[in-house]
């Protein structure tokens, strides 16, 4: 049989499936392509082995520093200093001031968007606009912060050791973000609650409780305080009670066309969920 | 349950759920997958460059290439691969200018080494070693970074994603711009061409290790 060629002989090295079964059968009989399929393999081992840096844990975060002030913004919405990383750290401004800060703004915003405006007769179509765009406001806050924890659970349900074996995982970055969320988090229920959305108010308040759970977990746990952790988020199938919810106030933001109470039937999404 | 490591598909979707926000004006999302994927973007780049200041440029301008281009990113795809192979077109183009750059200039690349940081490429002397320098294994690894450094731009970004990299031919293509024909070519003459120049020392390698006398 005719012997396969050298680029033959390489690509079946790299695991090439087409011809792999001739070339197989011919490297059984024949010594001498045995022998030059040990010599690519040696060359490509001993290349293997030139040693390459291996980048530090933090590597990932030095590049985000190094890029993050180059990041041109995506887009411009007024509404997105609610929730971008506040820029300062420190006693001075607690991330947690900030978020609560923002909130207020956002309450403010939808305050004077219904309230400082000439008075209506109530009924008029100005007053049907006053109230939705309150409640839009409202409605693109919640998602996005329904979004962001999406995110942190989402993150920490898939985080585990990187090695076998290795005792404590850190989730001191979940962490972080868990307690600027249940800020949020309060403010929002309490709006719900405020606006007879006992629907959005209930999964807020669950997801208030699985918030806590990450945030008074130690910064080190081990494998199996982590899984403790992941079970008790599956359990609760908060994530996809925020999935459900927070598409459809994705779906009443871009459509626009809110009611100024969330409808029956939306309502009766969230239940199910 | 085995949790020790997230599985490919979980991270593919969190990663579209990370490029979905970016796109949505998340800038913070896109930390997630900068600190997700630099590392093996940096190894890739080291791999291709051949140095530390090399490599983490390219790795800066991959993610920030990855943040202009992200429209263009489909969620179908894999975000590590995509940003992967956009890290392995900014380094040919790297590497090429520096080959340019390097043959206009009157002194040798080497010369620019500021004794901070060591340039793996650029610091194997040209004249060949003799066999008895060849017998030891630093000396065959200078070689064998020689010989990558021989390579083009196109050669070396091909050995390093199949051989390295584990990438397909399709993204290797991708990657170099070019046809899956011509993308498999590239693979394989870049595997002869070191072949030619790494194989009578590898194996006097290995025959120095059977012998015992390899220091």
């Amino acid at each position: 049989m005719k012997h396969p060629k050298e680029e033959e002989l390489i690509a079946y090295h790299d695991g090439e499936v087409e011809g792999r079964d001739s070339i197989a059968t011919h490297l059984r009989d024949c010594p001498e392509c045995q022998a030059e399929l040990a010599r690519i393999d040696a060359l490509l081992a001993a290349l293997n082995s030139i040693p390459v840096p291996e980048p530090a844990e933090d590597y990932g975060r030095r590049v985000w520093q190094q890029i993050s002030p180059r990041l041109p913004e995506k887009r411009a919405h007024w509404w997105d200093f609610l929730f971008s990383e506040p820029k300062t750290v420190g006693w001075l401004a607690p991330r947690r001031w900030v978020a609560a800060g923002a909130i207020a703004a956002l309450v403010l915003a939808a305050f004077i968007a219904g309230r400082l405006s000439k008075p209506v007769v109530p009924g008029t179509p100005v007053a049907v606009d006053q109230s939705k765009v309150r409640e839009r406001i409202l409605v693109m806050a919640v998602g996005e912060h329904l979004g962001r924890s999406e995110m942190v659970l989402v993150e920490l349900a898939n985080s585990g050791p990187q090695i076998a074996g290795q005792k404590e995982v850190n989730i001191s970055r979940e962490q972080r973000r868990a307690e600027d969320l249940l800020e949020e988090n309060r403010l929002y229920r309490q709006t719900a609650l405020e606006q007879g959305d006992s629907a959005l108010a209930g999964v807020l308040d669950e997801l208030e409780r699985v918030l806590l759970d990450v945030a008074h977990s130690p910064q080190q746990v081990t494998p199996a305080q982590l899984e403790n952790i992941r079970q008790r988020i599956e359990t609760r199938g908060i994530l996809f009670k925020v999935r459900v919810v927070g598409k459809e106030l994705q779906q009443r933001g871009e459509s626009g066309n809110m009611p100024a109470t969330p409808s029956s039937s939306a309502k009766s999404e969230r239940n199910k969920a | 349950m085995n949790r020790m490591r997230p599985s490919v598909e979980t991270t593919i979707e969190t990663d579209a759920i990370a490029v979905e926000r970016t796109l949505a004006g998340d800038r913070d999302a896109f930390r997630i997958l900068v600190e997700r994927h630099s590392r093996n973007v940096y190894r890739l780049a080291y791999r291709m460059t051949g140095n530390q200041h090399d490599a983490e440029e390219v790795v800066q301008e991959a993610f920030l290439r990855a943040y202009q281009k992200l429209s263009q990113f489909a969620s179908r795809a894999n975000f590590g691969t995509w940003v992967y192979r956009i890290a392995a077109n900014y380094a040919i183009d790297r590497m090429r200018q520096k080959k340019s750059e390097d043959s206009n200039r009157a002194l040798p690349a080497r010369e620019t080494e500021d004794g901070l940081e060591m340039d793996l490429m650029s610091s194997v002397p040209d004249a060949a070693p003799s066999p008895e320098r060849l017998a030891q294994s630093g000396q065959v690894a200078d070689q064998m970074r020689r010989a990558l450094r021989e390579l083009t731009p196109a050669e070396r970004t091909a050995f390093v994603m199949r051989h390295w990299g584990g990438s397909g031919i399709d993204e290797i293509a991708e990657a170099l711009n070019s046809s899956a024909s011509a993308a498999k070519n590239t693979v394989f003459r870049s595997v002869q061409k070191l072949r030619k120049a790494l194989e009578p020392f590898v194996e006097r390698r290995g025959q120095a290790r059977a012998m015992g006398t390899e220091l």
